[in-house]
């Protein structure tokens, strides 16, 4: 029986790849599509996707919505909905190529849009908090639709498919970005659903991972308490939110969020000196269920670069290199040497250790997140 | 004339070619079971006095002894049972309340045993915890929702908390419930493992008092004990409301067991009765628990977290919210099977329920309200193995507490005689000449021995689930499974069934 995903848990290994041009400098698709393709084995066919930043400059004011839509009944009531909450500048379908996965394919449509101050006011709600509470009503109470981004001046394009025909449908040589994320999914069963593809994507943030949390039952009950609606069931949107939780909410600094994700062991604690043994303990009394168990890498991407980590005991392969201003990570150093012979660097992260790479800083419009601050450590 | 119209319960089977009549038997049976027959030069056992504890099975040399069930019943009767019709002839005898030790012994179901676990196959790796650390350390306090940074690292004083090496601690019980070398036994053991005790609602006897970092410290309606240097030598205090062997009643120490240790303990006369009142007669309402838990913290200066236990019953997710909006640290949910020294047996057996459903109840509603992460949960009430423990923890328990678990691994045979205060293995009485038989160096031994066999248990389950700290497991019901459980128990627990 076809699950879709979000009735129920689907486990899935897969690939995933990231690059990111620290001066803003923008790249082509070429690159990422070759890093993902090269591991073509570590998917199946069942859920591809990239995330790209940078793609839309002349409407980075706005709010890029991309949307799902399962029937035109679910586009009528969505744009209804968006337009109680939303300026709409603009609105159209997503070009798409032909290829074979149009064949199941929803309508997919992208918006640009400013929320309305006068609404924001009227619920006391700071901007970031008004479009997430907008997202989540919309996959949670329009059927059929779905946002699979919501960002500024960045788009994620999935769909169920291999990675590189993905790439070909949503005719990604025709966009340009500073960083770019790939995913290419191994599902266990068969979702049969866009939506349940990666990158997964909240706010500014989106997030490719391959793993499988053992702590998911954990995470998504202590989430559920600060009323995050864990409605797709997967490790991604945990994480997501959980980054959200954190760093957006209890404005933690981004590295303790990731740290308290990959938390030392006890044993490592034990030998830390005494101010930061205290620091641990109540990091992780308080913070023991957003400790993220099992198997996992990630790839974090957002406007201020690119983050990626493994869980504490290295259960997943994760590989990043350096070359000038170049930051890549992926699943296997094949894809890397792939799109760059010669790194500069090229190294294997321990488990637990975060990789950043920020892209230099740059006084925009769209900086949309406090992520930056308390920031200790970056790649160089 | 029978004196009683109730026949013994057991049979003594003695093998006369293995017996050298060496009056073991006699010496140890404090029930008087076995006596040396002068007139006729042979050992001869009064089964009625028999409560089935083994110890003369135990310690007979030759191995000449056992005792079996009785095999005198009555008619076959689906309605009247032989301890149905027993207890009228008692209670027709004596017009007393019929009084029991332990827990709840009913068949009601065990939702432990309809429970099961996870492990990881393909998709996610076991974890191997020979070779990879696999954590279990608990912190029992209560927690803020955020950490604050500032320039100095965290902001603010963090809440006191007790510190666990294994998520299990041993439950309230007093010196005069149990014996000191019992009580000291555990204190000994909780040292050794990085675990805690709890001393019950006995006072802190001098003995025990180098223990006294690792011990709960319990202040109960009778106020037994309870002083400032009392409160403030413990490593946390424990505000007993009820007990999940006797919901809605309290405690009673015959004047028997109040001998001269027991009485300075306590701070009570030599030889009176110590009566634990049915409510605190300070806490009549939820507004007065909470006058109770910052008068404690005041006493203590903030410097140890405040508990509250109460008996799971039947709203008992309301009361436990209740209490933490109380200011309650942590809150310990005791369940209708939990043991005792002694509790009238219409209430032991008829009233409150399961700690399973309780926990799943409690657990659920607090996140409901949001305020789960602030207190800890600590669940009590028929705990047996360590995948009991693994279970409570997933339906979201910070730690369990043990107790008859504890004192079984002190020896007891659950005779079920507690309230008798002849315990022949030395644990539930103050009789000098019985307490001799619980060394607390071997009990130690034998107590700390549970909990690293246990810790390694737990680690193995943590492990196969992919799981290699505790707190990952905790309230994560997706790896449990229930088997033989109806629509609603699933509900309640918020469990799939097995095969889903």
């Amino acid at each position: 029986m076809v699950v879709r995903e979000g009735l129920a848990r689907i486990p899935a290994g897969c690939a995933v790849a990231g690059i990111v041009d620290r001066r803003r400098q923008a790249m082509k698709a070429d690159g990422i599509v070759t890093m993902i393709s090269l591991m073509h084995d570590r998917s199946n066919g069942l859920g591809g996707g990239f995330a790209v930043y940078g793609c839309y400059s002349d409407m980075s004011d706005y709010y890029a919505f991309h949307l799902f839509y399962e029937s035109s009944s679910a586009q009528t009531e969505t744009e209804q909905f968006m337009s109680i909450y939303f300026k709409v500048e603009q609105k159209e379908p997503i070009p798409v190529r032909k290829n074979g996965l149009q064949k199941h394919a929803p309508r997919i449509w992208r918006y640009f849009v400013k929320p309305k101050v006068s609404e924001i006011n009227e619920q006391d709600l700071s901007e970031e908090e008004y479009i997430i509470k907008t997202v989540m009503s919309i996959n949670r109470d329009i059927p059929g639709a779905f946002v699979a981004s919501s960002g500024k001046n960045m788009g994620a394009f999935k769909a169920v498919g291999y990675p590189e025909d993905v790439a070909d449908f949503y005719r990604l040589e025709e966009y340009q970005g500073y960083l770019w994320l790939a995913h290419g999914r191994f599902p266990t069963n068969t979702p049969g659903w866009w939506g349940g593809a990666h990158p997964f994507t909240l706010l500014d943030w989106s997030v490719v991972h391959n793993g499988e949390i053992s702590s998911y039952g954990a995470n998504r009950r202590y989430l559920e308490m600060f009323g995050y609606h864990c409605g797709l069931q997967t490790d991604t949107e945990a994480i997501t939110y959980l980054l959200d939780l954190l760093v957006r909410k209890h404005r933690l600094p981004l590295l303790t969020a990731l740290n308290i994700f990959a938390a030392p062991f006890w044993e490592e604690i034990g030998r830390m000196d005494p101010e930061r043994q205290r620091l641990w303990k109540v990091l992780r009394s308080v913070y023991g269920s957003a400790l993220l168990n099992g198997p996992f890498s990630i790839i974090v991407g957002c406007s201020h670069g690119l983050i990626a980590m493994n869980d504490r005991i290295k259960l997943r392969p994760l590989v990043a290199a350096v070359n000038t201003e170049k930051v890549y990570v992926a699943s296997e150093e094949a894809a890397i040497r792939a799109v760059c012979r010669q790194p500069d660097r090229l190294w294997t992260p321990a488990g637990g250790e975060p990789v950043l790479a920020w892209v230099e800083h740059q006084t925009s419009k769209h900086g949309s997140s406090s992520l930056c601050d308390g920031l200790v450590r970056e790649v160089s | 004339m029978a004196i009683t119209m109730k026949t013994a319960s057991y049979k003594i089977i003695r093998d006369h070619d293995r017996c050298i009549e060496c009056l073991v038997c006699v010496r140890q049976c404090s029930n008087g079971v076995h006596r040396w027959d002068e007139d006729y030069m042979c050992l001869v056992s009064d089964e009625a006095e028999c409560v089935n504890c083994h110890r003369c099975v135990v310690f007979c040399p030759t191995q000449a002894l056992n005792v079996v069930a009785s095999p005198l019943d009555f008619k076959t009767n689906a309605n009247w049972r032989k301890p149905d019709i027993e207890q009228i002839y008692l209670q027709a005898e004596t017009g007393g309340t019929l009084l029991v030790g332990m827990g709840n012994d009913r068949p009601y179901p065990v939702y432990w045993d309809h429970l099961l676990l996870n492990a990881s196959q393909v998709t996610n790796p076991s974890i191997d915890p020979l070779r990879e650390p696999v954590e279990l350390k608990t912190f029992i306090g209560r927690k803020p929702d955020t950490v604050h940074f500032g320039s100095e690292g965290v902001e603010g004083e963090f809440p006191p908390q007790l510190e666990l090496d294994v998520p299990v601690m041993f439950s309230a019980m007093s010196f005069g419930s149990i014996s000191l070398n019992a009580q000291k036994s555990l204190a000994r053991a909780a040292v050794e493992t990085g675990i805690y005790w709890n001393c019950g609602e006995g006072g802190l006897h001098p003995e025990v008092r180098p223990y006294a970092d690792r011990a709960v410290v319990q202040v109960a309606s009778g106020r037994f004990g309870v002083s400032v240097d009392y409160l403030k030598s413990g490593a946390a205090i424990e505000i007993k409301i009820g007990q999940g062997a006797k919901p809605g009643i309290g405690g009673h120490l015959p004047g028997e067991k109040v001998g001269p240790e027991v009485s300075r303990t306590r701070m009570i006369p030599l030889g009176t009765d110590a009566i634990s009142p049915a409510p605190h007669h300070d806490i009549y309402s939820i507004e007065d628990l909470r006058q109770l838990i910052f008068s404690l913290k005041e006493a203590t200066e903030y410097a140890k977290p405040v508990g509250v236990k109460i008996a799971a019953v039947h709203n008992v997710a309301a009361i436990a919210s209740g209490s933490v909006r109380a200011g309650a640290d942590f809150l310990v949910i005791d369940g209708f099977r939990g043991g005792t020294g002694a509790a009238p047996l219409r209430i032991r057996d008829n009233i409150g329920i399961p700690i399973e459903l309780a926990l799943a109840a409690v657990d659920s509603r607090l996140r409901e309200e949001g305020i789960r992460n602030t207190v800890s949960l600590v669940v009590a009430g028929g705990i047996r193995n360590s995948a009991d423990v693994v279970k409570a923890i997933a339906l979201g328990a910070d730690a369990v507490y043990i107790g008859t678990a504890a004192l079984i691994a002190l020896g007891c045979h659950m005779c079920q005689k507690c309230y008798q205060g002849k315990c022949n293995w030395g644990i539930a009485t103050t009789n000098p000449y019985l307490t001799k038989r619980v060394n607390p160096e071997v009990g130690a031994r034998r107590a700390a021995n549970l909990i690293r066999a246990w810790a390694h248990e737990i680690k193995e389950m943590l492990g196969g689930m992919g799981i290699n700290a505790i707190e990952s497991l905790r309230g994560n019901r997706l790896h449990l499974r229930g088997i033989g459980l109806g629509p609603k128990e699933l509900e309640i627990l918020q469990v799939k069934a097995a095969g889903e």
